[in-house]
């Protein structure tokens, strides 16, 4: 069904634009027609279905749900409704204080926190529309074991004893009534289509430019870095070029709309999908203007300490998808 | 004279929020003090996740979005 992109691309670069289909520039503009139609449809299409269903899930119903967990399911949990809720970062201080003054651990927030910007609706709808459902499948599992992990780790060195102080205090004394907020209200058809078409709306705002930014990239990825480049100097998977792409990453900031298609053009290229993941992987997962939002409620010594953590797992998951890809894809 | 909050850590919505109270009340000719507190303190004190939210006379009377421009009259009445 999605072949209908490619066609409508060929249709206008090449025959309604007279470029050539072998030039750079007729690769990569027929990647980015095709790229973004098919994104933006997508998108279109699936924000409005998926809100629909999500409607009646908010921050409060996740916090109500998540206190008082068992700490362990806890982490699992905190993964998933990271992974089912939509987030924006600049709402990650007032979730992390309303989470953690509901006593909520530190780990089981985090683990919210890390998985939330990686894996939603939008992610796995274009993963799974450019690369495929292999990849969709292990890009969820390392996210889901990155904030998983992540979070059992901040717990275990009582990362509590480094938040602001403020906060320290309201986690201590557990202030927030957890159960506020929390009634699950039936809402009518109508009221879940008026909330789809906003979210829809406020979520192609957002997302629009990213896409632009990231099928722009990846065209030009595609069309003029030479043929085989990446593959004969990256495509080895030498042990350093993991922890490095991720270094470089976690500071830049992309949103996953505008990563997918870099992932689609860099994996296309024959740059190891280790190496491609954890590059992409970081810029969404973590960014300088998060870490300068998030030091409102951590002193600098847990930011350090997470940023430690997510250059570890992300490195770590690298490593080992590299090591495994000759068995996940054999060669055809 | 009303005394409103709004509660957000400086985002373009709380922004929004904050200008389209002043500016109902402007024409509703209604006296209001309309501050931005964008401090993390005081979502822990109104127990507040979701932000622009919105406190008039120390209670909270909405959360996660823009209000409409009916709800702040009905708050400014």
């Amino acid at each position: 069904m999605l072949e209908v992109f490619a066609y409508l691309a060929t249709l206008v670069v090449y025959d309604a634009l007279g470029l050539a289909p072998d030039t750079p520039l007729g690769e990569a503009a027929h990647f980015f027609v095709e790229s973004t139609a098919k994104i933006f449809a997508l998108l279109l299409v699936l924000i409005y279905v998926i809100a629909l269903a999500r409607a009646s899930l908010n921050v409060e119903r996740v916090r109500a749900f998540l206190a008082g967990r068992n700490r362990i399911f806890g982490y699992f949990l905190g993964s998933t409704f990271g992974a089912v809720t939509p987030f924006c970062s600049c709402s990650s201080v007032p979730v992390f204080i309303g989470f953690t003054s509901a006593r909520i651990p530190v780990g089981v927030t985090t683990a919210f926190l890390i998985t939330s910007p990686m894996i939603n609706e939008v992610a796995v709808v274009l993963l799974w529309g450019l690369l495929g459902w292999e990849l969709t499948l292990i890009y969820i599992a390392v996210g889901f074991v990155v904030g998983m992990a992540g979070g059992a780790f901040l717990d275990a060195i009582r990362a509590e004893r480094y938040l602001q102080p403020f906060l320290a205090k309201a986690y201590a004394q557990g202030s927030a009534a957890a159960a506020g907020g929390a009634e699950a209200r039936r809402l009518s058809l109508r009221e879940r289509h008026t909330f789809a078409a906003q979210e829809v709306q406020e979520i192609f705002r957002r997302v629009w430019k990213w896409v632009l930014i990231g099928v722009g990239l990846g065209a030009a990825l595609y069309g003029f870095v030479p043929e085989g480049w990446i593959e004969q100097n990256l495509g080895d998977g030498a042990w350093w070029q993991v922890p490095a792409a991720v270094v470089v990453a976690i500071p830049l900031y992309t949103n996953i709309t505008g990563v997918v298609p870099v992932m689609e053009s860099l994996i296309l290229q024959g740059l190891p999908i280790g190496t491609t993941l954890a590059f992409c992987m970081s810029t969404v997962a973590a960014s300088f203007p998060e870490f300068v939002l998030l030091k409102q409620v951590m002193q600098w010594r847990l930011l350090a300490i997470l940023f430690g953590v997510l250059l570890v797992a992300f490195t770590l998951a690298g490593w080992i998808l590299n090591a495994v890809e000759p068995l996940l894809f054999a060669p055809s | 004279m009303k005394d409103i909050k709004v509660l957000g850590s400086g985002c373009a919505k709380c922004n929004n929020t904050a200008d389209l109270i002043a500016e109902t009340a402007g024409e509703l000719g209604v006296e209001v003090q309309v501050h931005k507190e964008t401090g993390p303190e005081a979502l822990v004190h109104y127990s507040v996740m979701s932000t622009p939210a919105v406190v008039v006379d120390d209670q909270v009377v909405h959360t996660g979005s823009v209000p409409d421009r009916e709800q702040i009259e009905e708050w400014l009445q």
